[in-house]
């Protein structure tokens, strides 16, 4: 009971912003499918979806973003999923959000895309889209440098470089213990991004 | 708190279920195939769903009334219908008409291999490419070589592309043309380019069937397109045993002007007492160099570059003199080059651009030539026919100042009309012991060429050259056609026609201007496939050369000459590459077939030329291992055997006869570089540097280009390499002043 009445003090606190009670159910419900959803079409259509409540509502970026975050899902599990293609559509739902409000969080989105497209061809690629994917990491953190989630990615970035070319686990280490206390000191929003602390967590352990 | 949401979803869910109308359908482009993937919705609400791989589409709506069905798919137009949303559900089937869009159409890619970072089509070397091939001294000709057309001459400079001479092949940069792009050379030695890979973005090697905004060449065309920007500050070093080089550029904080010097000094004394060659140097090559950029953005976003390069080179070398058993040739060469390239490009808005380039170079050129004996004193034989020419000094300058306009117009969709104009001014003084000749041209064209998108998989480009040369008095029409069309994924079929002119070469020019231009036809026949990491070409062409230069003797020492010579070249190439069968390995194959003849210059007749072999083929490979650090590359490469020729004046006719002719031996080399990059894989590093080490010739196989003949025809000698192999070392360093990995760490 207790928790009913926490839940129902929230949701009237909700209903005092601009979003309403209607794009909060629908974006809820969306976010709940990024846990059922398994194959490459599962997160199509999940991203198609978050892209139609961005394109209804016009002043919200969080949906593009999570459509954006959708595809990169599939963009690292799915092998044989064209990277380029896919990474031309996170950049442009990217282009949407950055239209409605430039957000650090949107950076984490462009970081995997070009990531994703480095990793096609790592040798031939790593000056054009290795270097995009790292001014992604640097612009996000100009906006916002307490957003933990760019210290993992660009904890990632280095734990999985060769030693030899300067990554590697020593190196990686301090960024992952940044990014967990950036984490352990967020302010949670509703429906804003709240992914990572965990595989944060778990990378630092690996690095120990 | 997480299990109490349902609770909640569940409530408005319910609520909304009741009312809701299921809209589905088929979705298909205009062909009728499936488009999985798109997208179709009610516009202005969170419903909608996409299409599967059948072209089905099916969503449920809580909405009501009148609404807007909108479909769309990335590269097809949208689509949008009114719907009056009831209690009935609904079904509608929609078509989607493609949009011809730069990423999706076909382009015309007939007889030109483009390279570069150009995401177009046919990417097929780029800069690292270029300094990577095995063997080829990061020289842009010789990883040019590797692609089929191009013939394996190793005597002497130029591209010898499907039975053309070397001056038929011209290079551009950023639009305008090169009057001298290589070294000058000693007789039967190449010479290297002048231009470094890394200057250049974009390279295009036409073989053949190119553009309307480029003339002056019958064969092919080397078409180079200079980088904008460097990607950072940096300070450079070089450090070799035959070179020491310094250089420094600026790119502003904002990334929109930089500005950059050079300076390289070449000297292969140490290297020629290591390593014997042949001809006795009694003066060592030695070059100097330097060279300097500034580019900025305008406020339109256009582009203005600005390149200058001056050039000072020095040697001498002593060769057997063919005609006698003791004397030698003693010739020397000193050269001064400066190349100035100044080009603006703006957008000029309303769908128009412009691209203005200017130009002005210098090239003088010191020879001379003495008969010497034993101890090196000159001699002089004025009574022997044989050591006629035998003694000489001259002093050549080639001056050329250009000035080329394009302008570009939009049309429908992405079709485009671009025309122009190009102006250039040739001064050409040659002094041949002290007899003096000058050749003034200016040469006038005027180019129109449209690029035609009929749908993403048609297009055509139609264009048309008028040329006049002052100096000729003669002007031509030369019209250019291609075509290509998509036959699948990557895969396209393109075919080119096209007329090109080139007026005679200045040494003819001196003796008669009473000369008309040389005429080539292109018939050029295109097969290609690619994907990303793969691409596979075949091309068919057959070339007809017309009113080619021919010698008139008119006594044994002298000639004039005349259009009356003729020829064709016909075959068939095929070019693989692959960067993707196995990890971190790139190769490619060439192979080329070529049958020509002509008969040109002294020829007897319709005549295979003595720089022409029926097969060539390269094949280059390429693997970085990056535990090490270190990329191995290998290029192999065959042909077949040229003839030769000696062709001897006889009185009886006044005509040249063959006195002695052959076929030289089959062509092999197999050249070898490493590359070590201990920065290998960072991004941004303080200090990058790259150790080359590179051997021509691997097997020490002795070449033979063809044979040079005493002047009774009694003594023959190969044309061959100066030393069995050719060694570099050498460091390379750059100190980075990028600022993107500190401003990530201050975060830290």
């Amino acid at each position: 009971m207790k928790k009913l009445i926490t839940i129902m003090l929230l949701l009237a606190s909700l209903s005092g912003f601009t979003q309403s009670e209607r794009f909060f159910a629908a974006m809820q419900k969306n976010l709940k499918m990024f846990d059922s959803s398994k194959t490459t079409a599962d997160y199509q259509a999940l991203s198609a979806a978050f892209e139609r409540i961005g394109d209804a509502e016009k002043t919200q970026w969080l949906p593009y973003y999570y459509a954006g975050l959708a595809l990169a899902t599939a963009g690292w599990a799915d092998q044989n999923l064209n990277k380029d293609d896919n990474a031309t559509k996170i950049k442009a739902l990217c282009d949407k959000a950055d239209a409605i409000g430039k957000s650090s969080e949107i950076f984490e989105i462009r970081n995997m895309a070009a990531t994703q497209q480095m990793m096609v061809d790592p040798q031939s690629r790593y000056m054009t889209y290795g270097a995009e994917a790292g001014s992604a990491l640097t612009k996000g953190m100009e906006i916002d440098p307490k957003n933990p989630r760019l210290y993992y990615l660009q904890g990632m970035s280095v734990f999985n470089t060769p030693e030899a070319f300067g990554g590697g686990k020593a190196k990686a280490k301090p960024i992952f213990e940044k990014s967990v206390a950036l984490f352990k000191a967020a302010e949670v929003k509703p429906l804003y991004p709240k992914w990572g602390q965990k595989q944060a967590e778990d990378m630092l352990a690996q690095c120990q | 708190m997480k299990s109490t949401f349902p609770l909640i979803f569940l409530f408005i869910l319910a609520s909304a279920a009741s009312a809701q109308v299921t809209i589905s359908g088929k979705l298909k482009d205009n062909k009728g195939r499936p488009l999985p993937g798109a997208t179709v919705s009610i516009k202005d609400s969170y419903d909608g769903g996409l299409v599967d791989s059948l072209g089905n589409f099916k969503f449920t709506t809580s909405e009501k009334g009148e609404h807007l069905l909108v479909a769309s798919n990335m590269g097809y137009k949208g689509f949008e219908e009114k719907i009056v949303i009831g209690s009935e559900n609904i079904t509608r089937d929609i078509s989607l008409k493609e949009e011809i869009s730069e990423l999706k159409a076909v382009t015309v890619i007939s007889g030109s291999f483009a390279a570069g970072d150009t995401k177009r089509a046919a990417t097929v070397l780029n800069s690292i490419d270029v300094a990577t091939v095995g063997g080829g001294n990061a020289d842009i000709t010789a990883a040019v070589k590797t692609l089929p057309g191009a013939q394996q001459v190793g005597e002497q400079e130029g591209l010898f592309v499907r039975g053309g001479a070397g001056y038929e092949t011209k290079q551009f940069i950023d639009g305008t043309l090169v009057n001298n792009p290589y070294n000058t050379s000693v007789p039967d030695i190449a010479s290297r380019g002048r231009f470094s890979p890394f200057l250049f973005k974009g390279t295009v090697f036409s073989t053949g069937g190119y553009s309307a905004l480029y003339g002056e060449a019958l064969s092919s065309a080397l078409i180079l397109e200079s980088i904008d920007f460097p990607e950072r500050s940096a300070a450079n070093l070089s450090l070799s045993p035959i070179i020491v080089g310094a250089g420094f550029q600026q790119l502003a904080d904002n990334k929109k002007s930089s500005w950059g010097v050079n300076y390289n000094y070449v000297n292969l004394i140490a290297y020629f007492n290591i390593v014997k060659q042949k001809p006795d140097y009694f003066k060592m090559p030695e070059f100097h160099s330097g060279d300097a950029n500034f580019r900025f953005r305008t406020k339109r976003g256009g582009m203005v570059k600005y390149y200058t390069t001056f050039s000072k080179s020095t040697l001498g070398l002593r060769r057997e003199d063919i005609d006698s058993t003791d004397l030698k040739d003693a010739f020397g060469l000193d050269n001064i080059n400066w190349y100035n390239n100044l080009s603006w490009r703006e957008n000029l808005g309303k769908g128009w651009k412009m691209n203005i380039g200017s130009g002005y170079s210098t090239n003088t050129d010191k020879l001379s030539q003495e008969l010497q004996d034993r101890n090196k004193t000159q001699q002089y034989f004025p009574d022997r026919p044989w050591a006629t020419g035998k003694n000489f000094s001259i002093h050549n300058r080639q001056d050329l100042s250009q000035l080329k306009a394009v302008f570009e117009k939009r049309l429908f969709g992405i079709s485009a009309i671009r025309f122009g104009s190009e102006y250039m001014y040739f001064y050409n003084s040659s002094n041949y012991n002290n007899l003096q000749s000058t050749l003034k041209e200016h040469f006038y064209s005027v180019f129109a060429e449209t690029d035609i998108y009929v749908t993403n998989d048609l297009a055509a480009k139609i264009g048309g050259r008028f040329e006049r040369s002052s100096i000729i008095d003669k002007s031509n029409f030369a019209p250019r056609i291609s075509f290509a069309y998509k036959v699948g994924e990557g895969a396209q079929v393109s075919a080119a026609y096209g007329i090109f002119y080139q007026k005679p070469e200045n040494q003819q020019l001196i003796f008669t201007q009473n000369l008309d231009y040389t005429k080539a036809t292109h018939y050029i026949l295109t097969y290609q496939k690619s994907t990303n990491d793969r691409i596979f070409r075949a091309e068919a062409y057959y070339k007809k050369y017309d009113d080619l230069v021919k010698t008139v003797p008119v006594t044994s020492s002298y000639g004039t000459y005349n259009n009356n010579g003729t020829g064709y070249a016909k075959g068939i190439e095929f070019f693989w590459r692959d960067k993707k069968s196995i990890k971190n390995f790139d190769y490619w194959i060439s192979y080329s077939y070529l049958d020509t003849k002509r008969d040109y210059l002294n020829y007897t007749g319709l005549l295979r030329p003595n720089f022409a072999t029926p097969h060539t083929a390269s094949f280059v490979m390429k693997r970085f291992f990056l535990d090490m650090k270190t990329g191995f590359n290998f290029t192999y490469t065959f042909a077949t055997g040229r003839p030769y020729y000696n062709f001897i004046y006889t009185n009886i006719g006044n005509k040249y006869s063959i006195a002695d002719q052959g076929k030289t031996k089959q062509f092999h080399n197999l050249g070898f570089s490493m590359n070590y990059v201990p920065s290998a894989g960072k991004i941004n590093p303080k200090v990058f540097w790259v150790l080359v080490a590179s051997v021509t010739n691997v097997l020490g196989y002795e070449p033979v280009y063809g044979y040079n003949y005493s002047w009774n025809g009694m003594n023959k000698q190969p044309i061959t390499n100066t030393a069995p192999r050719f060694y570099f070392i050498g460091a390379f360093f750059s100190w980075g002043v990028d600022r993107t990995q500190d401003a990530i760490n201050n975060n830290l």
